[in-house]
């Protein structure tokens, strides 16, 4: 793996955990959820681009940001109902969830992104 | 704040965390680096970690209905669904988040860009659940 891959895979890591430590701790449970929406990929990535491309470029990124978190709000609210319900299990639920994620990301960079 | 709740949580959950939170990370550099900035930015956005978290919050509440005998599949699917709809208030947050780093970066240090974005989120998200709380919302 390329030195500068590790860093990201160790950059990334620490900074997911540190917000999940953070998750884990604080109560109630709808107030800890918030944390599993943290913005922990988005800082340890954006940091990393404006270090290697420019702030202009991790601009860019984080307008496209934009959709992806409202594809998180669809993901998020999706799964909270369907977990409620008890429609089917807690891992079925977040892991499937995560297709109609990508498609609603990918249907919002193509309609106002692209 | 449960700090017992940490210790509940078992070494390989919290490495399962570190490596979801890496993959995604690297995964989402690769995605800038193939296919550019405005599809790579999606993905800063992708949730990373919230499957293994809800998975975590479920199997934590099951095996507490399950000590004391009692079937807990129906408390763990409720704490998860808890937890998602606090997830809900981050990613309107997030949007704050990315909305202020996208208008801010090119003329702002990066430093303060980056941390002014994330008190942000913790403020626009916070503020939000304590409105629900308080059926303002």
């Amino acid at each position: 793996m390329p030195l500068d891959l590790l860093l990201r895979f160790v950059i990334g890591g620490t900074v997911v955990s540190l917000f999940a430590i953070v998750g884990d701790a604080v109560r109630p449970k709808s107030f800890a959820g918030i944390f599993g929406a943290a913005p922990s990929v988005a800082l340890a990535t954006l940091a990393l681009t404006i270090h290697t491309d420019g702030a202009s470029y991790a601009a860019i990124e984080a307008r496209s940001m934009i959709v992806g978190a409202v594809a998180m709000l669809g993901y998020a609210w999706m799964s909270s109902r369907a977990m409620w319900q008890q429609r089917a299990s807690v891992t079925m639920v977040s892991l499937v969830g995560l297709l109609p994620w990508l498609a609603l990301a990918l249907l919002g960079w193509f309609l106002v992104l692209r | 704040m449960s700090w017992s709740a940490l210790a509940d949580t078992s070494w390989y959950q919290y490495a399962l965390r570190f490596v979801l939170g890496g993959l995604v990370t690297v995964g989402t550099g690769l995605v800038a680096e193939h296919f550019g900035p405005v599809v790579g930015g999606l993905f800063l956005a992708f949730p990373a970690i919230f499957p293994a978290t809800a998975t975590l919050i479920d199997a934590r509440e099951r095996r507490k209905k399950e000590k004391q005998g009692l079937k807990g599949d129906a408390r763990g699917l409720q704490a998860a669904a808890l937890d998602a709809a606090g997830a809900v208030l981050g990613a309107i947050g997030l949007m704050c988040f990315a909305g202020f780093v996208w208008k801010a970066l090119p003329r702002v240090s990066a430093v303060m860009v980056l941390c002014g974005a994330a008190l942000l989120w913790l403020i626009v998200s916070i503020s939000l659940w304590w409105l629900r709380k308080h059926h303002w919302l």
